[in-house]
């Protein structure tokens, strides 16, 4: 038995890291957020050369055919660099759909494009009164056509294909195609940027594959919660640095205990959720009987710790932690936001407790 | 990343298993009502029986009675264990840290000498390290040796002494040298409970057991001989101790609590709230969910630290977590199933109606001591700020 990183996986990792810290630094971040879609065509291409737009798409399809460990540590870089634009809705929602649930032509009409860098997707799942449950959704599609509505769609305004999670199927629209309406709506978080979709008789390619979706979702959820742990990763270094040279009655402020003890949870918050992260991934990669309460796990702990984590970042950086010129709300708005993505953790207790209390399937 | 165990580990765990199916006792036997000295042999029988199947000390090299079990062959032990509630080792200081603290640094003839009784249990070791004065601050320790021509002349007081009453020897540590700075002048010993000057006193704890004691020295005379490691060094020879079994003694913790909150969940199955049962309201799906969440999370945290050392050879941060993650842990998981049994509870073993034979109400008032025992919380943290994260110490 290892539990850990092997060679492979952590040259990934570190040259995520390095990767993102070249061509992302906070200045790139802010710019992004100022801008209308928090989208930049030439970081795209950059991202697509180093094979992270097709990181689990198979070389079939011009990927690189890695797991659900690769794509996750990949997230938890992108997440400790507060990565901008649709990297995430493309690769880990849209991808992984179509991954799990298309044929092999719409494999290489939808996904092959995404791996080579030529476009972009996401997926629109969310319905006016929904929220991120399945069962709630009413959308079906009429003579092969989709109408109504979906809400909270990140990066849709940059996406080339939307994935659309109906009531009993899966389907593809092409963004550009006519009776489809994508308009921003005003969320907290600034590096990702989300809209409504508004679908009217709009021409639909259903994929055949829609008993895929369940495992599709749970990698998007377990990708989400390590681009959160990055998040948390990067919170719990900025504080602990400021708390190391901000002077207070003539000592830094990490001496004092209530600092200290703030930051010493800070990092087992970080550390367990990381933990659960990595465990739902290698549960998803193996198949393993548990697979889905490990993702759920993993989102419920993320979910309540990244917050927990951004009140203490922010506490311990006093009034400075809540000016606009200080990056930490840039982080903790995207926190919050990822909080109730893909739902939140009195969600997944709750699926949890469906698969653990119940016994029955989530 | 691979969950499976190896070949071989999956042979060390259907060897124990299969030797447990046929020697592991009814818990049932080792009765919380029972008087402490009864269950006391009880433990002390279960650790001859384990020594008999070559299954005690596992960890020790092979050369001084062990298997020279790797650090996974320990996590499976401890898991297997708890699997079939197996009771502790009436020897788990002696077994867990003085036999390693006296391989690593004692004498030959102190090997000779101690360790087969440590391993066959015949003669039960209790630790003497904190003191009224000295808890967290344990380098303040004010336990006073003083050399007189053969033998160290031992005074003082010692506090938390686990199994105390129960044992034969203690491996103590006190002040030799007054004259340096408080780390410098230590010295550990080994010393015979039977020696004149020694007085135990149990430590009645809010349990109503007493796992702890007080020990009194007065005018102790305690052979050179029994000095382990060097004289006035003895600081490094008790930080030795406290960091033996590195943990793995938490996998079977771990096992426990995952069998406490599967049997919560059993029991929301049968215990109503407002003419339903339990497991179909909301609020208490909400908080066995998140206790289930979270022993899971602690058996991730414990397998990405014994992965760590087992390729590095050195525990990785998150190591540090495991105490202040399973302790707090505990007494979430006791106060959920405090909310989920209501007013039974509170219920003793000795209360006709008491669920689980007391085990709840006992198990929430001992959860309280585990943020306090083993190192405080504050501690912890306070490990976790200076010695991980880098910042300045505070004290």
């Amino acid at each position: 038995m290892h539990f850990g990183l092997n060679e492979n996986q952590a040259i990934l990792r570190d040259s995520a890291r390095e990767f993102f810290a070249g061509e992302c630094p906070m200045a790139f971040v802010r710019r992004a957020a100022e801008s209308a879609t928090a989208f930049d065509l030439q970081l795209w291409t950059k991202l697509a050369a180093q094979g992270y737009t097709g990181i689990i798409v198979d070389e079939a399809h011009g990927g690189v055919g890695l797991g659900v460990v690769e794509l996750v540590l990949l997230m938890e870089e992108a997440g400790r660099a507060l990565l901008p634009g649709p990297l995430f809705a493309t690769v880990a929602m849209a991808g992984a759909v179509l991954d799990s649930c298309a044929n092999p032509t719409h494999q290489q009409q939808f996904l092959a494009p995404i791996a080579h860098g030529d476009a972009r997707s996401t997926l629109a799942f969310v319905e006016p009164t929904s929220g991120w449950d399945r069962s709630a959704l009413r959308l079906t599609a009429k003579n092969g056509r989709l109408s109504g509505e979906k809400l909270f769609v990140p990066d849709a305004g940059v996406a080339d294909t939307i994935v659309i999670v109906a009531r009993d199927d899966v389907y593809v629209v092409d963004a550009k195609a006519s009776g489809v309406s994508i308009t921003p709506m005003a969320g907290m978080d600034v590096t990702r940027k989300l809209y409504a979709v508004s679908l009217t008789e709009v021409a639909a390619e259903k994929l055949d594959a829609v008993a895929g979706l369940d495992r599709a979702l749970d990698i998007a959820i377990t990708a989400l919660a390590a681009e959160m742990v990055g998040g948390m990763q990067r919170m719990l270094d900025v504080t602990v640095d400021y708390a190391k040279t901000r002077k207070q009655f003539g000592k830094p402020i990490g001496s004092f205990q209530a600092v200290q003890h703030q930051c010493a949870d800070m990092y087992l918050e970080t550390e367990s959720a990381r933990s659960a992260v990595y465990y739902a991934a290698v549960a998803l990669q193996e198949g393993a009987a548990d697979a889905s309460a490990a993702v759920s796990i993993a989102k419920l702990y993320a979910s309540d710790a990244c917050r927990t984590v951004g009140n203490r970042a922010i506490q311990i950086h006093g009034g400075m932690g809540f000016t606009w010129e200080n990056d930490l709300h840039l982080y903790y708005r995207r926190a919050k936001a990822s909080e109730t993505m893909l739902g939140d953790a009195t969600f997944h207790r709750e699926r949890l407790a469906r698969l653990v209390v119940d016994g029955r399937p989530a | 990343m691979d969950l499976n165990l190896s070949p071989e580990e999956k042979r060390f765990r259907d060897e124990l298993r299969a030797w447990l199916e046929q020697h592991a006792p009814n818990h049932r036997e080792h009765r919380r009502d029972a008087s402490m000295e009864q269950q006391f042999a009880f433990l002390r029988s279960w650790q001859k029986t384990l020594y008999d199947g070559g299954w005690a000390g596992i960890s020790w090299p092979r050369e001084y009675g062990g298997r020279g079990a790797s650090l996974m062959q320990q996590v499976i032990f401890w898991q297997e264990l708890a699997r079939v509630s197996a009771p502790p080792m009436a020897n788990v200081i002696g077994l867990g840290m003085v036999g390693p603290t006296i391989i690593a640094f004692g004498t030959e003839a102190q090997k000779a000498r101690f360790l087969p009784g440590i391993l066959s249990a015949d003669e039960i070791w209790c630790q003497g390290f904190s003191e009224p004065n000295a808890g967290s601050d344990l380098a303040g320790l004010q336990s006073d040796g003083r050399l007189d021509g053969e033998h160290f002349v031992v005074n003082g007081q010692k506090v938390w002494t686990s199994y105390g009453w129960a044992a034969d020897w203690c491996e103590l540590v006190v002040r030799t040298d007054p004259a340096v700075p408080k780390h410098k002048g230590l010295t550990v010993m080994l010393v015979d409970m039977k020696s004149p000057g020694i007085e135990v006193r149990p430590l009645r704890q809010m349990t109503g057991e007493s796992e702890f004691s007080e020990v009194f020295f007065r005018d102790v005379r305690v052979p050179v001989a029994n000095v382990v490691g060097k004289v006035n060094q003895g600081w490094d020879v008790s930080i030795g101790t406290l960091m033996h079994e590195r943990g793995t003694l938490g996998a079977g913790m771990q096992v426990t609590y995952q069998r406490n909150i599967e049997r919560l969940i059993e029991l929301s199955r049968t215990i109503e709230r407002g003419g339903r049962p339990a497991a179909e309201d909301p609020l208490i799906r909400q908080k066995l969910a998140q206790c289930y969440a979270e022993v899971q999370i602690m058996r991730a945290n414990q397998m990405r630290a014994f992965s760590r050392i087992s390729s590095t050879g050195v525990p990785g941060p998150e190591g540090s977590i495991q105490k202040i993650f399973w302790s707090e842990l505990n007494q979430r998981l006791q106060q959920v199933a405090q909310e989920l049994l209501g007013p039974y509870g509170q219920l003793e073993a000795a209360d006709r109606h008491a669920i689980d034979h007391g085990a709840w109400s006992y198990g929430y008032l001992r959860a309280r001591g585990n943020t306090i025992e083993a190192g405080t919380s504050e501690i912890q943290r306070n490990i976790i700020g200076h010695f991980v994260l880098g910042l300045p110490r505070s004290y």
